[in-house]
């Protein structure tokens, strides 16, 4: 199949469609004068499908992001979850940040169990989903203890975890992996693919990281920059659970080669 | 530092000094009445307490700047809240808190005092007015110092405005309400000597006016190190409460609270 028809037309977008996006614009400032930050931006996402977007910085990935968190309407376009239009910021959305965004007067499990106090879910059932997730991290032991006290690592999957706790319909993670060191990364890599496999939910990954998007990724988006477009699309086609050694084959090998090269095509990696 | 062997190294540093200054006195023949020796500022000091003069306008102004305190901090948490929540509120009364900032709040002294009495009022008044301005200050930097991140999450999670205010800019905002409660407490104690060096029938700063009348110059000194001793404790019930409340913050140094106090203006 050719992937890029696949992601281009919207017409595909059937009922196990999470996300659809259609003809999605957005332009800071006035309309005329402004400046043009996403462009015609089509695509959709199945369901319990693992998306990479990878773009330059200054791609506008992360307003991407945005718009599909319901932080910033669009100036033109719409973008529907589960046949609904985003409109604003609604419940059934996880987001993952670039940094854990914790709340040190909270503990972990305070932490985690933040949306479900925010959209005041049942406590109880709750709070055993939050320490189920607290397990499902490794991070049982530590659920009474404060942001401060834990790694870096450790802090993102208390972010990650917090984003499931509700129960979304989608995680939106926005280079969630960038701040941590190249070791702890692989990690969390490994990590975040099983988490999505155990949990069977919908991701649209954003990162800058080539290969971080191959080994994650269901489908790689490429993404263009001034204005933000989207430029190849890329199945990858390998077995999962992907352990990390898969990263030296030569299959991975030609998945990141030929990203790199559309990257490159297009003026994107400075 | 610390340990039991530099608190002793300290406290022969404070004898040390002391026996300096007696012996230099007594040997300089410096009158009384100019440099008064330790050894008369304590006995100054053993006689009020012991004819209960001292103790009396001691609680008098002990009232005035408790009072002067929960005013003036009350009102400038709430009007700082609103100035931080709402633009048009900042709007409009932006013109006054620039010009109130940068006026020396105890030179209202004087009319305040004309205007409310000689009694408790108008210290209370003037207590409240030059404790208010640290508090408001930080208030508003402390309710605006959310990272956008966090706002963020709490939007993408449908969080109402007052879920947000209650549950993330409140509690970030804390450091900073407590630095500018730790000065508008030592302000509120300047504020209300002020108010009665200028007129008052009562309380510590009032009898340093009439000691400096009688030429009592070891009464006076007597009465600083109480009102030292006074500010000390009252800042460190604030900062007591503070590390119990905003458990959260490391603080190693007392440079941030320098800081603050800068942003909280002047008296």
């Amino acid at each position: 199949m050719n992937a890029l028809d696949r992601a281009a037309s919207p017409s595909r977008a059937a009922s196990t469609d999470v996300i659809a996006v259609d003809h999605l614009s957005l332009t800071y400032g006035k309309k005329d004068t402004g400046v043009l930050a996403l462009s015609d931006i089509s695509f959709s996402i199945a369901n319990g499908e693992f998306i990479s977007i990878v773009g330059p910085s200054g791609c506008g990935k992360s307003t991407l992001l945005k718009i599909l968190a319901g932080l910033l309407p669009p100036s033109e376009g719409v973008a529907t979850l589960n046949g609904t239009p985003i409109t604003g910021a609604r419940r059934d959305i996880g987001v993952v940040f670039q940094t854990p965004v914790l709340f040190p007067w909270r503990t972990v499990l305070q932490n985690v169990l933040l949306p479900a106090d925010v959209q005041k879910l049942d406590k109880e059932k709750m709070h055993k989903r939050a320490m189920d997730l607290v397990r499902l991290v490794g991070l049982e032991g530590f659920e009474n203890r404060y942001p401060r006290e834990l790694s870096g690592g450790m802090q993102q999957r208390v972010g990650i975890i917090r984003a499931l706790i509700h129960d979304p319909a989608i995680l939106l993670m926005d280079e969630p992996f960038g701040a941590l060191d190249a070791m702890t990364r692989e990690t969390m890599n490994v990590e975040l693919q099983r988490i999505w496999m155990e949990s069977g939910k919908t991701i649209l990954f954003i990162t800058h990281s080539t290969s971080e998007a191959v080994y994650l990724a269901d489908r790689v988006i490429v993404m263009t920059a001034r204005p933000g477009k989207i430029g190849d699309v890329f199945d990858v086609d390998l077995p999962r659970p992907r352990p990390l050694e898969v990263m030296n084959t030569e299959a991975f090998g030609a998945y990141v080669k030929r990203i790199r090269v559309a990257l490159n095509a297009d003026g994107g990696l400075d | 530092m610390g340990g039991a062997k530099h608190f002793t190294l300290r406290l022969l540093l404070i004898a040390a000094v002391l026996g300096v200054w007696e012996t230099l006195v007594r040997i300089s023949g410096v009158p009384e009445y100019i440099l008064p020796p330790p050894s008369s500022i304590f006995r100054a000091m053993y006689v009020g307490i012991m004819s209960n003069v001292y103790p009396q306008h001691f609680m008098v102004t002990l009232t005035e700047t408790l009072l002067g305190f929960m005013v003036g901090t009350a009102l400038a948490f709430m009007l700082g809240t609103l100035v931080a929540l709402s633009r048009r509120v900042e709007y409009f009364l932006y013109p006054f808190i620039v010009m109130f900032q940068s006026m020396p709040k105890v030179a209202l002294a004087p009319l305040i005092v004309v205007w409310f009495g000689l009694g408790l009022t108008s210290k209370v008044i003037n207590a409240a007015l030059v404790a208010f301005f640290p508090l408001m200050v930080n208030t508003i930097a402390g309710l605006r110092s959310a990272e956008e991140d966090r706002i963020n999450l709490m939007r993408s999670l449908a969080a109402s405005r007052t879920q947000i205010f209650f549950m993330l800019q409140l509690p970030n905002a804390l450091p900073y309400i407590f630095a500018g409660l730790e000065i508008a407490m030592i302000f509120a104690l300047i504020g209300a000597i002020v108010a009665e060096f200028v007129g008052a029938e009562r309380g510590l700063g009032m009898l340093i006016q009439s000691m400096n009348f009688n030429m009592d110059v070891a009464g006076q000194f007597s009465i600083l190190l109480i009102l030292s001793m006074l500010g000390l404790i009252l800042n460190g019930m604030v900062a007591y409460a503070r590390k119990r409340l905003v458990f959260w913050e490391v603080r190693n140094t007392g440079e941030e609270t320098a800081n603050s106090s800068q942003k909280g203006g002047s008296i």
